[in-house]
């Protein structure tokens, strides 16, 4: 049922599929980066190893700046570092990073145009028991309505890998997030990763999901149990919240005239509402989103938070039922 | 470099020219900020006519020494000593703060060559110092790098991780000029919220510490040279500024900080700067 030319991982729905966490595609990628590119400076505040930059740090100690518990002025010192040819990443927690800096990430990088790559860990609800307060689900809201930046949300770790090393190569802000538990990977090394180029991972005729980020799993799963019902689901892998692969989620739209979008965010400000506002101007039709329902979330396992607050496969289905029901 | 008697006369000279033009861009632009930039006219003066290692004319040279303006409200004094080093055209300060122009009311770097950064909220400045001094020494650069900052902006609590951080890397390419003027919009520092002591704090934070009369621009250069020669360690040099200087009504008074004088004000400014303040008898009325 999927896309051959995307080659994606062929145990996908086996019981024991593989899961590695999105975040250490971020540390591999860094690695990557930094041997290939030596302006490549890595930041972070006080979390080198969970944000999986302590690797890069321990190879390449010159290049690694640990600010402390200082995310304002890390955020500036990297648009110093971008304006004098550096190349900086910014790491810390997305609660943080961009949420307690947005004004610098506002001022001294987009503003200044600088070419800093601010990167979001332990993003969604996913990080489970730490609870309401480190559950970041507003950082795409924020950083979407910034001029200049660009916004990528990687499904699984070799999409993070991928999106570490396209994101540095590219000149400009940009902001990306990943999570913090083990999830399935779906794609492969050979899967190709553009920015700004979502994928159609199934080909479907009824309805459309556009996920972005880890529960794009969740959304696969649904598409498979829908198939053995007789409803045809197109899912397509929206990593780019900002901009929006425009001709690829209308094409879909015009054909299946019904939407779902899924992310690990509030439904207000999210990559729901950034299609939203797509599909509004360009092509209006039914669209049901999931998401975090303007809430806070709280402490529990990672699965629970995720049925609880309406994000998984139960709820990609319903979802799916009700815009089927308002699909003219 | 030493200052000479007779260089140090014609920087004087050139910073009362400076005063003017800013009154007359003021005025003319009939809104911004009038206290912060006559107050600075000296330390600008010194630092783009003898300070400085720039060029004009390749406002992007690599090796050039960087100026970053944290406090970017004050651009006022920063666009007039740009013009008269050579950066633009001076009839073109009569554009600011006006639709297309490029001298934006808080600066714009995208706009002017020879801007290092574009700041406004306070607080940030410094903090993008700390990097392009932290870039400069990676790659084993030459340059040297200046940030001017208010006093009011150290009530950020940004601009006290960034002195922690420079601090903590012992950044020797990086000098912090901090304008000591005792003024921010509701009021006087001290009853805003006070800062003092502020040389203490700094030393707290591991940074050389000079005070100077920011009008003596004889102790301004002799402080920039005393910071180079300061091995494992920023230096802040906390200049002393009377808001307003050269313009009698404006003198400390916190009332001038955002606003610009109107043509009866500017006329008597313009008055009170060609004759310094009376000193002296002017040709022109």
């Amino acid at each position: 049922m999927f896309n051959k030319d995307l080659h994606l991982n062929p145990h996908l729905f086996d019981a024991d599929v593989e899961q590695i966490p999105t975040r250490n595609g971020y540390g591999d990628g860094l690695l990557i980066l930094g041997e290939k590119n030596k302006n490549v400076v890595v930041l972070t505040a006080d979390l080198a190893e969970s944000t999986r930059v302590l690797k890069f740090g321990e190879k390449y100690p010159e290049r690694f700046i640990e600010c402390g518990v200082a995310e304002q002025n890390m955020m500036s010192m990297a648009s110093g570092l971008a304006l004098s040819g550096k190349i900086p990443f910014v790491s810390s927690y997305a609660v943080f990073n961009p949420g307690r800096n947005w004004d610098q990430l506002r001022v001294s990088v987009c503003v200044n145009n600088a070419n800093v790559k601010v990167v979001g860990a332990h993003a969604g609800i996913s990080v489970g028991p730490d609870g309401m307060t480190h559950q970041a689900l507003e950082d795409i809201a924020i950083t979407r309505v910034l001029p200049r930046m660009i916004v990528v949300v990687p499904c699984d770790y070799e999409e993070t890998k991928k999106a570490t090393i396209a994101l540095g190569e590219l000149v400009g802000p940009t902001y990306f997030r990943f999570a913090r538990e083990k999830t399935p990977v779906i794609t492969t090394s050979e899967t190709s990763f553009n920015i700004g180029q979502a994928e159609v991972l199934i080909k479907g005729k009824d309805v459309s999901i556009f996920a972005s980020g880890p529960l794009l799993y969740q959304a696969l799963v649904a598409a498979k149990m829908l198939k053995s019902k007789g409803i045809s689901v197109e899912v397509i892998n929206n990593h780019t919240i900002k901009p929006l692969d425009e001709k690829t989620l209308i094409a879909s739209a015009k054909k299946t005239r019904a939407v779902v979008t899924v992310e690990e965010h509030q439904i207000m400000g999210g990559a729901g509402s950034a299609v939203a506002e797509l599909l509004a101007q360009k092509y209006p039709v039914p669209v049901e989103m999931i998401g975090m329902p303007n809430s806070f979330g709280e402490s529990g396992k990672p699965l629970e938070l995720i049925a609880k607050y309406g994000m998984d496969t139960p709820a990609i289905i319903k979802a799916i039922t009700r815009v089927l029901k308002r699909k003219a | 470099m030493l200052l000479h008697d007779k260089k140090l006369k014609i920087l004087e000279e050139k910073a009362n020219e400076i005063r003017k033009d800013i009154i007359k861009m003021l005025e003319h632009a009939g809104s911004g900020h009038s206290a912060g930039p006559l107050g600075m006219a000296d330390i600008f003066t010194a630092l783009y006519f003898h300070v400085l290692h720039h060029n004009p004319k390749k406002p992007n040279w690599p090796e050039r020494d960087r100026l970053v303006l944290s406090n970017g409200h004050i651009c006022p004094v920063r666009y007039v000593t740009m013009a008269h080093a050579g950066y633009f055209p001076k009839k073109e300060l009569m554009t600011l703060r006006q639709l297309g122009s490029r001298l934006q009311g808080h600066p714009e770097r995208s706009m002017l060559p020879g801007l290092e950064t574009s700041n406004g909220p306070l607080g940030q400045g410094l903090s993008q110092a700390v990097g392009m001094a932290l870039a400069g020494r990676m790659d084993k650069k030459k340059y040297h790098v200046y940030c001017a900052m208010s006093d009011g902006e150290h009530q950020e609590g940004q601009t006290w991780e960034a002195v922690m951080a420079a601090g903590k890397y012992k950044l020797r390419n990086l000098t912090g000029i901090l304008d000591r003027n005792n003024i921010q919009i509701d009021g006087y520092t001290e009853d805003v919220m006070p800062l003092e002591s502020l040389a203490d704090k700094y030393k707290a934070f591991g940074w050389h510490v000079l005070e100077i009369d920011g009008h003596n621009m004889r102790a301004f250069v002799d402080a920039c040279e005393e910071a180079k020669t300061i091995y494992e360690k920023p230096t802040i040099i906390i200049a002393h500024t009377i808001p307003g200087r050269g313009v009698s009504y404006m003198e400390n008074d916190y009332l001038w900080h955002g606003n610009p004088p109107n043509a009866e004000q500017a006329r008597q400014a313009l008055s009170e700067l060609r004759t310094l303040g009376g000193k002296i008898e002017s040709e022109h009325q």
